[in-house]
């Protein structure tokens, strides 16, 4: 479990399973998902909201950026050492009164804590918001196994009452408003009557009553975990409710589902990170309530710790070092809330437990970028950056991106055929299992190696082949580029075009495209390049401009302060150190060249 | 200076006219434009669909092109080009196992400059109207695209280039930061978000009242213009170059904009007998 996998033969690599899938390509997910309005005005309204606290709670920190540094170097040495400092988190967990479980993926998770409950001999348990539990999948394990797990967050709270699913990491009830919530509340809360309202307060105060009996009849808890510290054996939840206080110390036994990659080193790595993740996330200098524990404490809190360290297909990630810095995650949802495609599409388009740009990396990365249509998101970005910008541990998200795109075509070319065959297994064995679990027959499933060949090239493929070998000449470029008059011949009657075949009807589908010019300036240069008077004659008449000032040597934004943070991907850094030692190494003859320029145009016209 | 120019190969087939108003800017600076005959595309249509292998040729063409050439610096009219340059051309040529290609590509991404980057930074032109003649009497807009924000961090000199603009009103656009939705093969192959995100852009640009939105990358203004055109929105793009290149005595009128062919009073010189063919 805690080996990393580099690529030796004959070591399976460990794929997640669970609530990771998308189960229809994007780009078709998202169209009927655009067509629910409240849901997009609900999500809109929200993110934006949240992206201005954020925005101001940054602003205020003179130190963000090193911050940021700080919470991306701290995961990269987690990262470098996680086979140590899981063992030395072990070791302290255990010595502090704790059990530790190893899960290697959701199906064992889902089993280790199904028989801990029923060691209990308990049939409900309350549960702490975990994006962790999400991602296996365990209430509906639990439900399979006769276990009622209550949401305890307010937000889960809702969207499990509305046997909805989540569709944002720390808002999971972000595409509901409050006539829905009031709705759900009156339909499927005991107790509520007329008098329950849309005000959130007391909207509030129904899921309070109602969640108190929880609290003080139910004597098991599950929990997720924000960070495991490893040379404590200490375990932190950050929430705003008390709803996780109230779990984390009132039942008897507490059961901790947490991702391997959730470690910290020190204790003291927590204060960049209490500052980093409240900020990104509610957009709050501090989050209310800060939980953390260590083992078990005899009179306090519960009397029995279990912690699960699951795995499902992090060592997988870790494996890959152009994408490994996906697992730097801190689960605060920054990127979300800025991204514009998940702001219209919303956060059940994405399929997974994990949906946003964190999730567009993350899901096909944890499962293989074969499983089931999670080949589909990585594509689903413009690659605005935004994401990049307000990550709080700097993951290069687009980067990531591209990189998983490179996977997939590559995949589909047949050059991962043994990668994809396994990430295709792992879907089929852990339905199959949960199946039998369930007590059902599993449905039949084909050979995970034929899912997704393809032979033929796709139009795709074609589109890029022609355009890389027109693309790469100037020559071929010139030639293709004389077909602009027979285009423009074609559409100036029309006033451009409307509908394009196959693929890229995808374009005439949203817009239209304008009639084409007469000529590529390329060919137009040939002619007339050499022109250069008679066009500044025409353009400046008898104006006499004033001499550029130019003459400083330039700061040039490549090198300067901003772009050091705003830039995306290492090739990015080299350029800006190679330019701004070219500056200081030119700077006496860029000083003076366009002094001297401007001096002989002006000599030529007076002549 | 002797200044190269990369067109790009968006405006070089579609917006000649944005490549020969780069072209005027600099010349009226008294700076030499050359251009490259070898260049063709900077390799990003190829990389962000997930082909690397396939922008490897186009990599190396644009290395060897702007490697051969003679120039002080080079500039594109896009700032997403330009980025490309340097973020993913040496990105590309690793991952295929060039490492002499990356660093000649890391060299001419070096020497590349998007141009309000050029303008502001190297030529030091901090007002368009005295130091270009810059005259444009019309009420804008003006929409960053993300890559040459983020990517570049061009910051305010494209504005502040504007805003010195003879006559020029820029009206600021509501969430001007937010992506218009292109993300070069996105737009075909996710085309309901992106019409979604073009949407908002679009609106944007309206609530402005000004109905003309510049911007430093025709890609994105290919699609922002196309898309107002489908949903008979009266919006229309214009390129930062075209404005600036605009004069009292060669001014740029609004009825012109729509046409992407160069305009008749630059084309109509006549070709010398050896360039024609």
């Amino acid at each position: 479990m805690t080996t990393v996998d580099l690529g030796m033969p004959g070591t399976r690599i460990a794929y997640g399973s669970g609530n990771l899938y998308e189960e229809t390509p994007f780009p078709e997910h998202a169209r009927a998902e655009l067509k629910n309005t409240q849901m997009r005005a609900n999500i809109g309204h929200a993110t934006h909201t949240i992206r201005g606290k954020r925005a101001r709670v940054v602003g205020e920190l003179p130190d963000w950026q090193d911050l940021r540094d700080a919470g991306s170097a701290i995961k990269q040495e987690v990262g470098a050492r996680l086979p140590e400092l899981l063992e030395q988190f072990e070791a302290n967990v255990t010595a502090r009164g704790g059990v530790v479980h190893w899960a290697r993926d959701a199906a064992e998770a889902n089993r280790i804590v199904t028989d801990l409950v029923r060691a209990k001999g308990v049939e409900e348990v309350i549960k702490v918001k975990s994006m962790a539990t999400q991602e296996i999948g365990l209430n509906e394990h639990l439900e399979g196994q006769g276990i009622k797990a209550h949401e305890t967050d307010l937000a889960e709270l809702i969207v499990q009452l509305g046997e909805d699913k989540p569709s944002h990491i720390l808002v999971p009830a972000i595409h509901k408003n409050r006539d829905e919530i009031r709705e759900i509340f009156s339909r499927r809360m005991p107790g509520t009557g007329k008098e329950l309202t849309n005000e959130p307060a007391v909207l509030a105060e129904a899921a309070r009553s109602y969640l108190r009996e929880k609290f003080l009849d139910t004597t098991v808890a599950i929990s997720g975990a924000n960070f495991g510290i490893a040379e404590t054996g200490t375990l932190t939840v950050v929430e705003s409710e008390g709803n996780g206080r109230m779990c984390l110390t009132l039942p008897k036994t507490l059961i901790t589902v947490m991702g391997v990659e959730k470690l910290l080193p020190r204790f003291s790595d927590l204060e960049v990170f209490t500052q980093l993740l409240p900020r990104s996330s509610t957009g709050e200098r501090m989050n209310p309530y800060t939980s953390m524990w260590t083992g078990v404490t005899e009179g306090d809190g519960p009397e029995e710790f279990h912690l699960i360290l699951l795995d499902n297909g992090r060592s997988a990630v870790l494996g890959d070092p152009a994408g490994r810095s996906a697992l730097h995650c801190i689960r605060c949802s920054a990127c979300l809330n800025v991204c514009p495609v998940y702001e219209h599409a919303g956060g059940h388009a994405y399929g997974s437990t994990y949906p946003g740009p964190i999730g567009a990396i993350l899901s096909p990365q944890l499962t293989g970028v074969a499983a089931e249509q999670n080949n589909s998101l990585p594509y689903a970005s413009s690659l605005c950056g935004r994401c990049y910008e307000v990550c709080p541990v700097k993951i290069d998200i687009p980067s990531i991106l591209v990189h998983l795109r490179d996977e997939d075509i590559r995949t589909k070319h047949g050059q991962r055929d043994q990668a994809a065959t396994q990430q295709r297994s792992t879907v089929i064995e852990a339905r199959q299992a949960e199946a039998e679990a369930a007590g059902v027959t599993p449905e039949p499933a084909g050979h995970p190696a034929e899912a997704k060949k393809k032979k033929v090239p796709s139009e795709m493929d074609l589109l890029m082949k022609a355009a890389g070998t027109v693309m790469s000449s100037g020559t071929r470029m010139g030639l293709a580029e004389r077909a602009l008059p027979l285009g423009r011949g074609a559409l100036k009657p029309f006033g451009g075009a409307k509908w394009l075949p196959g693929m890229v009807g995808g374009w005439t589908q949203e817009r239209d495209i304008p009639v084409p010019p007469n000529q590529s300036f390329r060919n137009w240069w040939k002619n007339n390049g050499e022109n250069t008077q008679q066009r500044v004659a025409e353009d400046l008449g008898d104006t006499q401009l004033a001499v550029s000032a130019g003459g400083e040597v330039p700061a040039s934004s490549l090198a300067g302060e901003i772009h050091q943070h705003a830039a995306w991907g290492a090739e990015a850094q080299a350029v800006a150190k190679l330019r701004a030692e070219r500056d200081q190494a030119e700077g006496a003859t860029t000083k003076d060249s366009p002094a001297t320029s401007t001096g002989e145009r002006e000599g030529e016209q007076n002549a | 200076m002797r200044i190269a120019l990369f067109a790009t190969c968006i405006v070089d087939a579609m917006y000649p006219k944005v490549a020969l108003a780069t072209v005027r800017v600099l010349e009226r600076l008294g700076h030499e434009v050359v251009f490259p005959a070898g260049q063709g595309c900077c390799s990003q249509m190829h990389v962000n669909s997930g082909y690397i292998e396939g922008a490897l040729p186009v990599v190396r063409n644009h290395v060897e092109a702007f490697t051969s050439a003679d120039y002080d610096v080079a500039v594109a009219p896009s700032g997403s080009c330009v980025a490309s340059l340097g973020h993913q051309q040496p990105m590309v040529a690793r991952a295929c196992g060039d490492e002499d290609l990356a660093r000649g590509a890391e060299e001419v991404a070096a020497r590349t400059y998007e141009l309000s980057e050029l303008l502001v930074d190297v030529l030091g032109v901090d007002n368009a109207a005295e130091q270009l003649g810059s005259h444009f009497p019309h009420r804008i807009t003006y929409h960053p695209s993300c890559h040459g924000l983020r990517l570049l961090g061009l910051g305010d000199r494209p504005t502040r280039l504007l805003e010195s603009v003879d006559g020029l009103e820029l009206v600021e656009l509501p969430d001007a930061q937010e992506c218009c939705g292109f993300g070069g093969t996105f737009s075909f192959k996710n085309p309901d978000v992106s019409g979604a995100m073009v949407d908002a852009k679009i609106k944007n640009i309206e609530s402005t009242g000004t109905g003309l939105c510049a911007g430093g990358d025709s890609s994105c203004q290919l699609h922002m213009s196309g898309a107002a055109r489908r949903r008979g929105s009266q919006v229309r793009t214009i390129h930062l170059a075209e404005i600036l290149a605009s004069t009292r005595a060669n001014p740029l009128e609004l009825d012109e904009i729509a046409d992407l062919s160069i305009p008749r009073v630059h084309a109509t010189v006549t070709p010398s007998a050896g360039g024609a063919r």
